[in-house]
């Protein structure tokens, strides 16, 4: 795949070193989870379940969730 | 100092996110609004007694304040997300620049997060979809995308172990081989959906379908394309400019 046949010259591109798992894990947890609760409320809130009561949240995201391809109703 | 990193990249990640959302939202805009007003003009004619005769939204609302804060919130949603992800694979998946690994990871984003679940479970227009069934629709969906990006993770690691042993090319074929076998397998064995009513204009529906999937290309196209430079800016502050011109007049002489 990327078979680099640079010269071993400074023109070689600068390769990432690896980010420790250790240090990723806390922002995975936490922001991971706020994403997902974002994408719950476009794609799916009011439609099979809801958190708040009525109609508004799914309205208001309606053309949104068609066109983002979620099942809207 | 790693921790800065990587909060680093989850802002930029969230930022591309937004600036890909908003290429996308124009692309829904222009491409995808059209359909859904035609879909909902059918949904007049066949069902005068729906249950949307309140309107709590208006049209106009929906098709621009309401589709722009769904569609910029699922691009900041997803970028995020993928930032996370561009962390863990930078520097695994293979020898790729901060850039070329951000673009790899769009595409593969786009193939699993959204391609694959809509080969099986396709968008759908207003108009299309019984209203009984949207709980298992919605189950059914969220199940074939989880399957999807876990089979595509998967595949990627069982791809790097075969590497010392098949070489990377090999490894690589073998692994998208599995991914594709597995995928099939969910793709016979999961219910099939079609609630399209009988007379629904083809065009409309064909021409939704293309315009979502037009909005996904975008929207991930976008932003492996802005993450990558960001990205690449932040771990190669070095001007890539004159790099590029000193390899040229090197392979020139």
């Amino acid at each position: 795949m990327a078979q680099h046949v640079a010269q071993p010259t400074a023109t070689t591109p600068e390769l990432p070193a690896t980010l420790p798992l250790k240090a990723i894990a806390p922002w995975a947890v936490f922001f991971g989870i706020l994403m997902l609760v974002l994408l719950y409320f476009v794609g799916a809130e009011q439609g099979a379940t809801a958190v708040v009561s009525g109609e508004n949240v799914h309205e208001w995201v309606h053309d949104a969730r068609h066109l983002l391809g979620f099942p809207c109703h | 100092m790693n921790s800065a990193l990587v909060r680093n990249l989850l802002i930029r990640g969230m930022l591309a996110g937004l600036g890909a959302g908003v290429l996308a939202l124009v692309a829904a805009y222009f491409l995808g609004e059209p359909s859904v007003d035609r879909a909902i003009s059918f949904e007049g004619a066949h069902a005068p007694a729906h249950e949307h005769e309140v309107e709590l939204v208006s049209r106009g609302v929906q098709s621009t304040a309401g589709l722009a804060t769904g569609v910029l919130v699922y691009g900041i949603a997803f970028g995020g997300i993928a930032a996370l992800a561009y962390c863990v694979a930078l520097g695994r998946v293979g020898r790729f620049t901060p850039r070329a690994t951000a673009l790899l990871l769009s595409g593969c984003a786009l193939l699993a997060v959204y391609v694959v679940p809509f080969l099986k479970y396709p968008a759908n227009p207003p108009a299309v979809g019984n209203a009984d069934t949207i709980g298992k629709r919605t189950t059914l969906y969220f199940l074939m995308m989880v399957l999807s990006v876990l089979l595509a993770v998967g595949a990627t690691i069982v791809g790097k172990r075969l590497v010392p042993r098949l070489g990377t090319w090999y490894a690589t074929v073998v692994a998208v081989a599995a991914f594709a076998v597995v995928i099939g397998l969910a793709f016979a064995f999961l219910p099939v959906v079609n609630e399209v009513p009988g007379d629904f204009p083809a065009t409309v529906l064909w021409r939704f379908r293309l315009s979502a999937l037009a909005m996904q290309v975008i929207l991930w196209g976008g932003f492996g394309l802005l993450f990558g430079e960001l990205a690449e800016r932040l771990l190669n502050p070095r001007p890539a400019k004159a790099d590029e011109s000193r390899t040229v007049a090197t392979a020139t002489n």
